[in-house]
């Protein structure tokens, strides 16, 4: 063998253990919830609340608590999100606002969610007045989703052409009728599925619903926006730092955690089906 | 004598620093045909853009003189730009219908306008697509994607998108470039008995589609009108020397 196709031969194998160490990880990581979670899972476990200070029982309140803090942070987060991409790419003046406005995405987008809680528990429980609440853990995460929605919205925008937009204006429409009937329409699909990928990450934030929404135990469901929340990630959180019976909490733990697993898993896989349709089906 | 339908007066258009059009005085015939051609580059696209102000997309955009609709002046500000374009409506070189049904891209100007009840718009889509020479083709399935027709049936539904306006003027922008020989001949086609009711000023690189469809021809160079004459004189007589090298093939 000569040197060069030695060199060829030894740049393949590398790349292939670099990509094969990544899936071993994942695999490792996938097995390890599976195995030490599955053995708890069951409908009990996941539509009962918890019992006998958290040491037996389901989860039933802190899934449905993370279903309330996603929905309300999303339903919060898209229309402002939407609006600001559309006064980005659209209208774009002055200069400077736009700057500005992009500056302070860029940098939401790179700040530790840890601050966003912090930032959250001072204005929001504190200033505000919300207390530990639903509506101030939801507040806080649609901070955090907003950069994503901003920014794939704008991509979404962007990728419309420039012909539809012209086609629009030369049939006597005004900026404000193209975008609504023709840039929007034409972008929706791309923009729901980020959105839903944006949903998986919300859905999965420990840090930003830490100081804001969550409680480590709540016999009910929320009643309302002012209720303290359990919610998924938080309840993993507690149960391996705060547990008082490892034993039986660890497996409990590792359950919730196939849960919230298997709910971001699923929330990607319909963002993926949805993207592939859209894809299959788009002609321009 | 003919009647002018929209004509420009000491047009000069700047990009930036960049003057693209010197000095263009064209008037533009009602019901006829007028074709602009000249070499890439040389302003015909953008002169044409001025008619319905759609070069205002573009930032530092500057603009001199007068285009006269009729006798209003687009270009004052007493005009207004929504109402300017569908009097003077506008088919692409690229054939670009919305991903939305053949019908509701004919609908599309009438519905933006809010001022036309449901039936009028449906007859109006129904003509329109007629006199685009579409109606038989697409009867059946108006509520299909526009995506799902040929290249030629979608540039034909953009000449129904845009009549169904009404317009006065049809601005065609190289409309056959990115089509077929067989449906550049059926628009062409389609022009001459379009001009019956609305004026047409088309801009083309191929100088037999000039010939072919136009009665009055211009030929634009490095920003400046050259020439403009009945088609017949242009192409046989023409009076300035860049036009018979352009026409005879010497640059293009």
């Amino acid at each position: 063998m000569n040197a060069r196709k030695f060199k060829d031969k030894l740049g393949t194998s590398v790349a292939w253990i670099c990509s094969g160490i990544t899936i071993l990880f994942l695999l490792v990581f996938l097995g390890r919830i599976i195995y030490k979670g599955f053995s708890v899972l069951s409908w009990n476990f996941v539509f009962t609340g918890p019992r006998e200070a958290m040491t037996e029982g389901g989860i039933y309140p802190a899934l449905a608590g993370t279903f309330w803090l996603t929905a309300l942070a999303i339903l919060i987060a898209m229309p402002l999100g939407i609006l600001t991409a559309i006064y980005l790419t659209s209208y774009g003046k002055p200069r400077w606002l736009v700057r500005t406005v992009r500056i302070a995405i860029n940098t939401l987008a790179g700040t530790p969610s840890i601050i966003y809680g912090l930032f959250g528990m001072a204005i929001f429980v504190n200033l505000l007045g919300f207390d530990v609440s639903l509506i101030a853990g939801a507040l806080t995460l649609a901070i955090l989703a907003l950069p994503m929605i901003i920014n794939a919205t704008e991509e979404a925008l962007r990728t419309v052409p420039q012909d539809f937009r012209d086609a629009s204006l030369a049939l006597g429409a005004t900026p404000r009728q193209t975008i609504l009937r023709v840039m929007l329409p034409t972008a929706l699909p791309n923009i729901l599925t980020s959105t839903i990928i944006s949903i998986g990450r919300v859905a999965g934030e420990t840090a930003p619903i830490m100081f804001t929404a969550a409680t480590f135990f709540s016999r009910q469901l929320p009643k309302g926006l002012s209720d303290e929340v359990m919610a998924l990630p938080y309840h993993i959180y507690a149960l391996m730092t705060e547990g008082t019976h490892p034993a039986k909490q660890v497996p409990i733990a590792y359950g919730t955690a196939l849960v919230l697993l298997i709910l971001v898993i699923t929330i990607s896989a319909l963002a993926i089906y949805i993207r592939y349709n859209i894809r299959r089906k788009r002609q321009w | 004598m003919v009647e002018t339908q929209i004509r420009t007066e000491q047009l000069k258009l700047w990009f930036g620093k960049n003057q693209v059009l010197h000095d263009v005085s064209l008037p533009v015939y009602k019901n006829i045909v007028t074709a602009v051609i000249g070499p890439s580059g040389c302003g015909k696209s953008t002169l044409l853009r001025c008619f319905n102000r759609m070069n205002y997309i573009i930032a530092d955009t500057r603009i001199e003189g007068k285009v006269l609709l009729g006798k209003e002046d687009i270009y004052s500000g007493r005009s207004d730009v929504t109402s300017i374009r569908t009097r003077v409506g506008m088919v692409f070189q690229k054939p670009n219908p919305f991903p939305k049904s053949i019908f509701n891209n004919v609908a599309y100007g009438l519905q933006i306008q809010g001022k036309y009840p449901k039936c009028e718009i449906r007859d109006r889509v129904e003509q329109s697509l007629k006199a685009a020479w579409l109606w038989d083709e697409v009867k059946n399935r108006l509520n299909c994607s526009a995506m799902s027709l040929s290249g030629g049936q979608q540039q034909r539904l953009c000449i129904a998108r845009a009549l169904a306006n009404g317009p006065e003027v049809l601005l065609l922008d190289e409309p056959t470039s990115a089509l077929d020989p067989q449906s550049t001949a059926k628009i062409e086609e389609l022009c001459l008995e379009l001009k019956k009711t609305v004026t047409i000023l088309i801009v083309t690189h191929n100088i037999a589609q000039a010939g072919r469809v136009s009665d009055y021809t211009a030929f634009m160079y490095l920003g400046n009108l050259v020439e403009f004459d009945l088609t017949e004189k242009v192409f046989t007589v023409p009076s300035d020397k860049r036009t018979e090298a352009y026409l005879t093939g010497v640059f293009g």
